[in-house]
């Protein structure tokens, strides 16, 4: 395969990435060599059954984990060889994540869930003094998502259509530039999860954010500009990979 | 900042966290308070060692003393004067006492010191801890007031209160001889006799210290009494009652007299020595010897009814006593003689209270031979010195000892006296609070256990965290601070409660004595009115700070373990 130039838009790509999971002696390629580019501004979808390693490519890019082979690129730039500090840097601050099971922190209420990753960002002092600052930006975002109502609620007391909106709010309020969804209406139900779906689709439109979205469903996948296939590790159809 | 946050939440939310706070706290208010008991006791105890032996005390190596008081005590002034403030001379024996109690004569092996009173307690606390100058309480009541003033100088009189005592007592002692000696002159047999003692003897079981049932020594027949000194002793083993009661009455009874008062019959030794101090002029004035004995030689405790004790006396002042002791002089001869006693010597650490007796020191150096016929110079063993300052006892120590030779004298401090025993009593508190760091250090794995459960619990919060950006040191540190804050907390709590429990000991103590019926700390065994506590600051400080330690590194294992954990997995645990 030959490597594709950078084009003057894109804003994320794997370059030949290549993941091997051990299981005890075993070792199980997921991913064999994918090529994926995604435009700034652009909604992409990926999609295929499971074990086929589209969570595992979206975890790479999202820099939670090394690819055995190849390179992650940000606009342009290689970023998976970057030292820890700084991936965890750009976890925070270009990308977003929204996840099938919400992963909300239980002990802290919506308002706190979306301000944690700002907290982690700054430190006490910091925060303490932009505080009422990040009330304002979380209040305005959760708003956005539509769960003002919900402020002081725990995730427990929440609807997993709830939760995910407030999943949402979290992925935004670091302005990120990404936004990274694994099966964000996986484990919700049909309308619920197009009024996700809709709110990203608004989100890509409104703010331009680019959307890197994986899910096994047809449907939703069709809400994207563009669909890659993932099967055995690799990209199927190699057009879409562009 | 989501550190703080999630530890605030974390030690909200985690009921079991509480466990491992309350094992902190439980650790850090036990060794709180039995430090502070202890070192009240141990503070306490060195106060009272420290009043017994005064700062620096010189002795001779013989007991056969040096002379005098006076070129000894110049030749300290000369040496070390701008640094003592007083001193006393006095000679230490060891000796043995008899009292006489239900009719036998009782053996004390006591330590016999004579003392000048009035130079004695310049040196340290004497008169404090003389019977007759303090309040007597029972359950907290005053029941005696002090019979003497504080501003009373000690001396060697008997109170007033002793003197009709001893009034009293001689005064039955001749009632009760008189009617037996009628008896006995009637020449009655013994089987007759008999009833009457019997009837005296519950008396006896009563354990009443009278002298009733003593076989009677009459002075009068004294002569006697030396006379059958040398017969044989027929059965010396057997009690006096038993004799008493006995069918033969003429074999029987002669030879019990030697027995039980030897030194009636053998009046010379006293005569040898100082024939005046005999017998006093008024026959029931004091004699010539005057003694203050330690509380312990005479006083015992006795369970009165369940949980109630009291403290029994079986020698008064007032009462006389004989003492034995060795001559001066090579080979020592052992002398005898008798002595009034004047009062009780109690300063509450029961080595000393049960071996000293204090005596006239005149009376002592006479009666041991200690005097120089022609300069009338007397001869003593033991200088105490009190210092101005006792942090200048080393300086004195090594003054003195530069003129002093070596073979004849030993100096020194109170604390080289009593160096085994502070030291024993060093090691056991260091001891005790290793054992009791442990509890701690028990605690610390109760943190570790809970911490390794709390990570296993928040893996998938973990990979949350570091998804958003959280860094590996900051997963590990939320660990760290959640530890430090379950050692702030629990010490914190723990210092409070040990505190509260210091401050108030002797109420919990008084609750604890109403619940149980049993008197957990009673005064009259221990000397104290109340529990001594000493807190000492630098102590809480560190318990406290150990504490807060060991639960950080209990939980830095978990906290290492939760910073390793790796991302996508923690965010696929199930």
């Amino acid at each position: 395969m030959t490597q594709q130039p950078a084009s003057a838009n894109e804003h994320i790509a794997s370059v030949a990435v290549e993941k091997v999971y051990l299981k005890g002696n075993h070792k199980v390629p997921v991913l064999r060599g994918v090529h994926m580019s995604v435009q700034r501004g652009e909604f992409v979808s990926i999609i295929g059954q499971s074990g086929s390693g589209k969570s595992t490519l979206l975890h790479l890019m999202g820099l939670l984990d090394k690819p055995n082979v190849g390179e992650i690129r940000l606009e342009g730039q290689r970023v998976d060889d970057l030292p820890a500090a700084t991936r965890d840097e750009l976890r925070n601050r270009v990308f977003g994540f929204i996840f099938q099971f919400y992963h909300l922190l239980p002990e802290l209420s919506v308002l706190e869930n979306v301000l944690s990753p700002l907290m982690i960002r700054d430190s006490a002092l910091t925060y303490w003094r932009r505080k009422s600052e990040y009330q304002d930006r979380a209040h305005q975002i959760i708003e956005q998502v539509g769960l003002s109502h919900r402020l002081k609620h725990k995730p427990s007391e929440l609807s997993g259509g709830e939760m995910q909106r407030a999943a949402i709010a979290r992925a935004l309020i670091a302005r990120p530039s990404v936004l990274l969804a694994d099966e964000p209406t996986g484990n919700l139900d049909g309308q619920t999860g197009r009024d996700i779906i809709d709110l990203l689709r608004t989100l890509n439109q409104e703010q331009g954010l680019t959307i890197v979205m994986v899910t096994h469903d047809e449907s939703i996948a069709q809400q994207a500009h563009r669909t890659v296939r993932l099967c055995n590790g690799l990209v199927q159809v190699l057009s879409d990979a562009a | 900042m989501y550190k703080l946050l999630l530890c605030l939440r974390y030690l909200r939310t985690r009921y079991i966290a509480l466990a491992s706070i309350i094992s902190v706290m439980l650790g850090v208010a036990t060794m709180i308070v039995v430090n502070s008991v202890m070192s009240g006791f141990a503070t306490e105890m060195r106060t009272r060692i420290h009043a017994i032996h005064a700062d620096i005390s010189l002795e001779t190596g013989s007991l056969d003393g040096e002379p005098s008081a006076q070129q000894h005590m110049a030749l300290i002034r000369e040496v070390a004067g701008q640094y003592v403030e007083s001193m006393t001379a006095s000679v230490e024996v060891f000796g043995l006492m008899h009292f006489r109690r239900g009719g036998q004569w009782i053996p004390r092996p006591v330590q016999l010191v004579g003392i000048e009173p009035e130079s004695k307690t310049l040196v340290g606390p004497y008169t404090e801890h003389l019977d007759s100058y303090k309040t007597i309480r029972e359950d907290g009541v005053v029941v005696r007031q002090p019979l003497r003033s504080m501003n009373d100088k000690p001396g060697w009189d008997l109170t007033a209160e002793s003197t009709a005592y001893r009034k009293k007592e001689k005064e039955r002692e001749r009632i009760f001889l008189k009617h037996f000696l009628d008896q006995q002159q009637e020449q009655e047999p013994l089987m007759e006799r008999k009833p009457k003692l019997e009837g005296d003897a519950p008396k006896f079981e009563e354990g009443a210290p009278t002298f009733e049932n003593e076989v009677p020594e009459p002075k009068e027949s004294q002569a006697a009494a030396v006379e059958t000194a040398n017969a044989t002793v027929a059965d010396d083993s057997q009690p006096t009652i038993q004799q008493v009661s006995a069918v033969q009455p003429a074999q029987e009874e002669a030879p019990n007299r030697p027995k039980d008062d030897p030194f009636k019959a053998q009046p010379f030794v006293q005569q040898q020595f100082n024939p005046d101090a005999v017998e006093p002029s008024d026959p029931d004035g004091p004699y010539r010897a005057r003694v203050v004995l330690g509380a312990g030689l005479v006083e015992f405790i006795r369970e009165i009814a369940p949980n109630k004790i009291r403290i029994e006396r079986m020698v008064h002042p007032g009462d006389d006593v004989k003492i034995t002791t060795v001559s001066a002089g090579r080979p020592p001869r052992p002398v005898s003689f008798t002595a009034t006693v004047t009062d009780i010597y109690k300063s509450g650490m029961s080595e000393y209270d049960s071996n000293l007796v204090f005596c006239n020191l005149d009376y002592l150096q006479e009666i041991r031979g200690m005097m120089d016929p022609q300069t009338q110079e007397r001869a003593i063993t033991t200088v105490q010195i009190k210092l101005k300052n006792y942090n200048d006892a080393k300086l004195v120590l090594q003054k003195l000892e530069n003129v002093f030779p070596s073979h004849l004298y030993s100096v020194k401090t109170w604390e080289q006296k009593q160096g085994p025993l502070l030291a024993a009593v060093d090691i056991e508190s260091a001891i005790l609070n290793v054992l009791l760091f442990l509890i701690i250090a028990v605690a610390g794995f109760g943190i570790l256990a809970i911490f390794f459960m709390i990570v296993v619990e928040k893996t998938r919060d973990i990979g949350i965290l570091k998804a958003l950006g959280a860094s590996s040191r900051g997963v590990m540190s939320i660990f760290l601070l959640y530890g430090l804050a379950l050692g702030c907390v629990g010490s914190g709590i723990g210092v409070a409660l040990g505190l509260v429990f210091v401050r108030y000991i002797n109420e919990i103590e008084r609750g604890l004595s109403l619940v149980t019926g049993r008197k957990v700390f009673d005064e009259r065994i221990y000397y104290f009115p109340s529990i001594p506590t000493d807190v000492n600051s630098f102590t809480v400080f560190w318990v406290a700070m150990g504490a807060m330690l060991i639960a950080v590194a209990a939980s830095i294992l978990p906290a290492r373990r939760a910073a390793r954990l790796h991302p996508v997995e923690a965010l696929r645990y199930e």
